[in-house]
């Protein structure tokens, strides 16, 4: 256990685990809507409040995993639950427990039935969600993974759109035809170990043959480009945000998307290195595709939320560049890019939720020309959007600096390839904000209330962390340096080939 | 003295940039119902503004540079500020005319009844603290932070009107801006950092930051990314937002269009050009003089396009097209004589373009003409106006005792120094096109026939709040012109 600084004292992984579940249990006994609204929001506030220790307490110093907790499950197996967080999984717990709260509030009028129900399967979804970022073992993650399909299922099948049945079931069959090819891989991986182990630290830096780990890395690799999603896997995508709740987009876009990246920084880079190294060429490529393919299609949409979910797509593929940039500018760019996501993204999809509470459409042409009504609104909608296309001082600009400086360092081509991903983001944001504020000289005759208090306080700390994130990362870059120092030295770094000669 | 190493931490920096940002957020809060106190605080702004940066002057010109760190984003990139003599050039006259530029717009736009003034004085705000941000960067980031916010401020400017043209004007506008910043200037940053580590301009115009044995090839791709990425500098092929943002109201046009935007572009292309590639390698790599033929084009293709416009605003566009590139041209000739001339002509044609720009807006709220052809005669009806443009048009011309002739000396002797016969001919012959456009305007107000039928009757010159800020540009501009020695001294410190 020499990976893992034991928890002294009170348990808060679990705290942070269970506290959700607990929560959800007691909302089916609550007596009335209202109460479980409160109590949802109770619960998932106090869970936000518990985990800042998470990052007080945390030790920048080291690389190992803290917070750690160890209890024997399945002894006959080996199967163990084990618990520990360290630089890469920290952030995402964070952004987990912190964006609940106010997927709370943005489904206080919007979701109008079976209000109870809705809060039990955010709930569980919370404690699934926190589990899989601090899973050490791979059973009890595999079991919190597929845990994290059911409630969004529901989410996505009960209170969505018109289509929310091949939605929900698109994302289901997709997600799960992944997570076959993992538990394969995962099963693999236990009987290749030496004692046998599910122990998912115990398994990074085990000496499998090249051929081993490129199939293992394979079935990693089609579960989490799933999640992810990279193209060409991504199609379920647009279908489960344009249906889900608005809740229910961001939880997708904010933090299940991020459970791919996080897979591919957890297992492929680690446990497979030499399939990594072997692979990278290829995995850039098809990021750089999903750049531009993400790009172009979110340009050509009508649909808001299919604008974002696209541009989810580049997004994420600028994600996996920087991944699989497989240096520490680009991993620690990734890291934090998937934080920026997750905040500037999910502000995105709650705003359009704000939208359509308003005038029940997604559409574009619908919401021109609505500055002048609603210029709280538009102010917040123009921040994020600028946000999403890496506006110099917001959180997506170091994001996106420090990924294309890693990419670059590794190939200069593919990355230059990369860069009119960025280009094609102004471009379709910056398309929106100016349909939505301006319109043109028809726009339709509406008149729409301005955000209420309720909303500004939904909005307002998103805002808050795009320009901490963009104007001061270091508090959340220097959570990242051991440990992803640590990562590349497991991988063995067989780096420095394809640019040498051009850059140092 | 330009390895000038007396730095001193100053917050005025800060504050100076802050003081039209929170002049925006004045201005919006006070609305459209108190216009009065509205205007005030655009006023207050922009003399406070100019105050500060007027205090920074001995400091500077004592050799010392002025310097202010807000925030660190990753070892080597910060948003830092920094007071030198060169960005005194820009910021001093950038400055300066945004308080002429207050009084003028407030009589302009009260004459026209134009609508949602106050988001208009904020956005116009807003974009002189862009510009201000760009004047006083310390390193390529901060430079392209504020660039940026200057593109997306002056957006709601350009469209101002709301109609078709604007919002067609409009979107050209934010299309070129933003696709070459994204596309040039962001790789060519990023690569940059990868090569040097830094994004930190050097603190002298010879060295440049990267280290000697960077590869060539790469430097000089960057090279070029960097003065395409900065579209602001109307470098054609990528000039045309600058013609499709004149839909905007005429003070945008003579303060954004031919002061703050586009000598932002130009002043971050020569920032870039002497403070992260300098002087030495730009010769051991032979990158000037290609620069000063590639700008060559612009600056006469620019003119015969002018020549063909009969619409005043269109003209003096492209007149700024063609003029910017002068500032490039100088310092692309690498000469002491030819940097001088380069950088004083931001000062010298701010002020003159700024003039020009003032007359067409007043002519437009006088007479609601915009056509060259519609204006014969009409100098007898308002002389002080056609006086000023006049003066400004020998000044665009290069002719003494106006502004230009500083610039188009300094420009000709730096192309004789630097043995181009070539680029000489191209001043030569812009200089000719410049009078072939100029010229008649001015020939034909005073002396030309009026368009028949036209009596000019009800006709006089433009409110005074438009006319006094005209001639002080005017009188500015032949005051440098006679006594060039003020603004010189800056440039004499970049160029040591």
């Amino acid at each position: 256990m020499d990976f893992l600084v034991m928890n002294e004292g009170f348990p808060l992984l679990s705290a942070l685990i269970f506290l959700p579940l607990f929560g959800a249990l007691v909302t089916m006994f609550l007596p009335s809507e209202q109460a479980a609204r409160l109590w949802s929001l109770l619960i998932t506030s106090i869970t936000a409040i518990l985990s800042i220790p998470l990052y007080t307490g945390f030790n920048v110093a080291t690389a190992q995993y803290q917070f750690g907790e160890h209890h024997a499950w399945i002894p006959l197996w080996n199967i163990n639950y084990t618990l520990g967080v360290d630089g890469i999984s920290l952030l995402l717990i964070l952004l987990t427990t912190f964006i609940m709260p106010f997927c709370v509030l943005a489904s206080w009028r919007y979701i109008a039935t079976r209000v109870k129900s809705f809060m039990v399967c955010m709930m569980v979804m919370e404690c699934a969600m926190i589990g899989v970022f601090a899973a050490l073992d791979f059973v009890l993650f595999y079991i919190l993974w597929e845990a994290m399909l059911i409630p969004m299922y529901l989410i996505i099948g009960i209170w969505g759109g018109p289509r929310k049945v091949y939605a929900s079931i698109k994302f289901f069959i997709y997600t799960l035809a992944g997570s076959v090819m993992l538990l394969v891989a995962i099963i693999a991986l236990y009987l290749a170990s030496a004692p046998h182990t599910f122990s998912i630290p115990a398994l990074m830096g085990g000496h499998y043959s090249s051929t081993f780990q490129i199939l293992v890395f394979l079935a990693f690799f089609l579960a989490f480009a799933i999640k992810v999603p990279m193209f060409p896997f991504h199609t379920w995508l647009p279908a489960a945000h344009v249906e889900a709740p608005t809740a229910g987009s961001v939880i997708l876009a904010s933090v299940l998307l991020k459970m791919g990246t996080y897979g591919f920084l957890r297992f492929c880079l680690p446990i497979t290195p030499l399939a990594t190294v072997t692979l990278t060429p290829y995995i850039l490529w098809l990021s750089v595709v999903g750049i531009l393919y993400g790009g172009f299609t979110a340009l050509a949409q009508k649909d808001m939320k299919k604008l974002i979910a696209y541009s989810s797509v580049g997004h994420m593929g600028f994600v996996t560049l920087g991944i699989f940039a497989l240096n520490s500018a680009g991993i620690e760019g990734s890291l934090l890019q998937m934080i920026n996501h997750g905040v500037t993204t999910g502000a995105l999809f709650l705003c359009v939720g704000m939208i359509y509470e308003r005038n029940h459409s997604r559409e574009l042409a619908n919401a021109t020309g609505i500055g002048k009504q609603m210029p709280i609104f538009v102010t917040f909608l123009a921040f994020f959007s600028l946000s999403s296309l890496a506006f110099p001082g917001t959180n997506s600009f170091v994001g996106e600096f420090l990924i294309l400086a890693g990419a670059f360092k590794r190939n200069l081509i593919i990355t230059a390839c990369a860069v009119p991903g960025a280009i094609l983001a102004a471009a379709y944001m910056l398309r929106m904000l100016q349909k939505v504020i301006w319109g043109g000289i028809d726009n339709p005759k509406q008149t729409l209330l301005d955000l209420n208090v309720r909303e500004i306080v939904t909005l307002a700390p998103f805002l808050l962390f795009v320009f901490w994130i963009g104007l001061g990362p270091e508090p959340f870059l220097s959570v990242m340096h051991s440990s992803v120092a640590h990562l590349l030295e497991q991988v063995g770094t067989v780096q420095a080939s394809a640019v040498a000669g051009l850059l140092p | 003295m330009t390895g000038s190493t007396n730095i001193i931490e100053s917050a005025k920096l800060v504050i100076a940039i802050l003081v039209p940002l929170f002049g925006a957020v004045a201005v919006m809060l006070t609305g459209e119902k108190r216009a009065n106190l509205r205007e005030t605080c655009s006023v207050v702004a922009a003399v406070l503004m100019f105050s500060i940066i007027a205090s920074m002057v001995p400091d500077v010109l004592a050799g010392h540079t002025l310097h202010f760190g807000m925030f660190k984003i990753v070892p080597g990139v910060s948003v830092t500020l920094r007071a030198d003599a060169f960005s005194m050039i820009f910021a001093l006259a950038a400055s300066f005319l945004w308080i002429l530029a207050a009084f003028y717009s407030m009589g302009y736009m009260r004459g026209l009844h134009e609508h949602a003034q106050t988001r208009f004085n904020a956005c116009f705000a807003l974009s002189l603290f862009g510009a201000m941000g760009v004047a006083f960067s310390d390193n390529l980031f901060t430079l392209y932070l504020f660039y940026e916010i200057v593109s997306v401020c002056t957006y709601p400017l350009v469209a101002h009107h709301q109609d078709q043209e604007g919002y067609d004007g409009a979107r050209k506008y934010i299309v070129y801006l933003t696709t070459t910043a994204k596309a040039f200037l962001l790789p060519a940053m990023v690569l940059i950092y990868v090569l040097t580590g830094t994004l930190d301009f050097a603190t002298n115009i010879s060295t440049g930051i990267f280290p000697p044995q960077t590869n060539a090839f790469l430097v000089t791709i960057l090279y070029a990314f960097c003065i395409l990425g900065f579209a602001k500098n109307g470098v054609m092929p990528f000039h045309h937002w600058l013609p499709g943002a004149m839909v905007a109201p005429t003070p945008v046009s003579a303060l954004l269009h031919a002061v703050a935007v586009v000598k932002v572009g130009v002043f971050s292309t020569t920032r870039v050009m002497l403070y992260v590639f300098g002087v030495d390698t730009m010769n051991a790599l032979n990158l000037g003089i290609p620069t000063a033929y590639f700008v060559s084009f612009t600056i006469l293709m620019a003119s015969v396009i002018a020549l063909s416009k009969t619409n005043l605003k269109a003209r003096l566009a492209y007149s700024t097209v063609s003029q910017l590139s002068y500032i490039i041209l100088g310092v692309a000739m690498l000469t002491p004589a030819s940097i001088n001339g380069g950088l004083i002509h931001i000062a010298n044609h701010a002020f003159s373009k700024i003039t020009l720009f003032f007359c067409a807006g007043a002519i437009y709220v006088a007479t609601h003409k915009k056509d060259i052809s519609e204006m014969g005669g009409l100098g007898r009806t308002m002389p002080f106006t056609f006086a000023a443009f006049a003066i400004a048009s020998l000044s665009m011309i290069g002719a003494p005792p106006v502004a230009g002739f500083v610039t188009k000396w300094y420009l000709l002797v730096g192309s004789m120094q630097a043995h181009q016969v070539g680029l000489l001919l191209v001043l030569l012959a812009s200089t000719l096109l410049n009078v072939g456009y100029f010229a008649p305007v001015t020939y034909n107000a005073f002396f030309g026939k009026r368009p028949a039928g036209e009596k000019y009757e009800g006709i006089k010159e433009a409110p005074l709040s438009m006319v006094i800020p005209i001639m002080i540009a005017a009188t500015i501009s032949i005051i440098i012109g006679i006594y060039p020695d003020f603004m010189m001294q800056f440039v004499k410190a970049v160029t040591g």
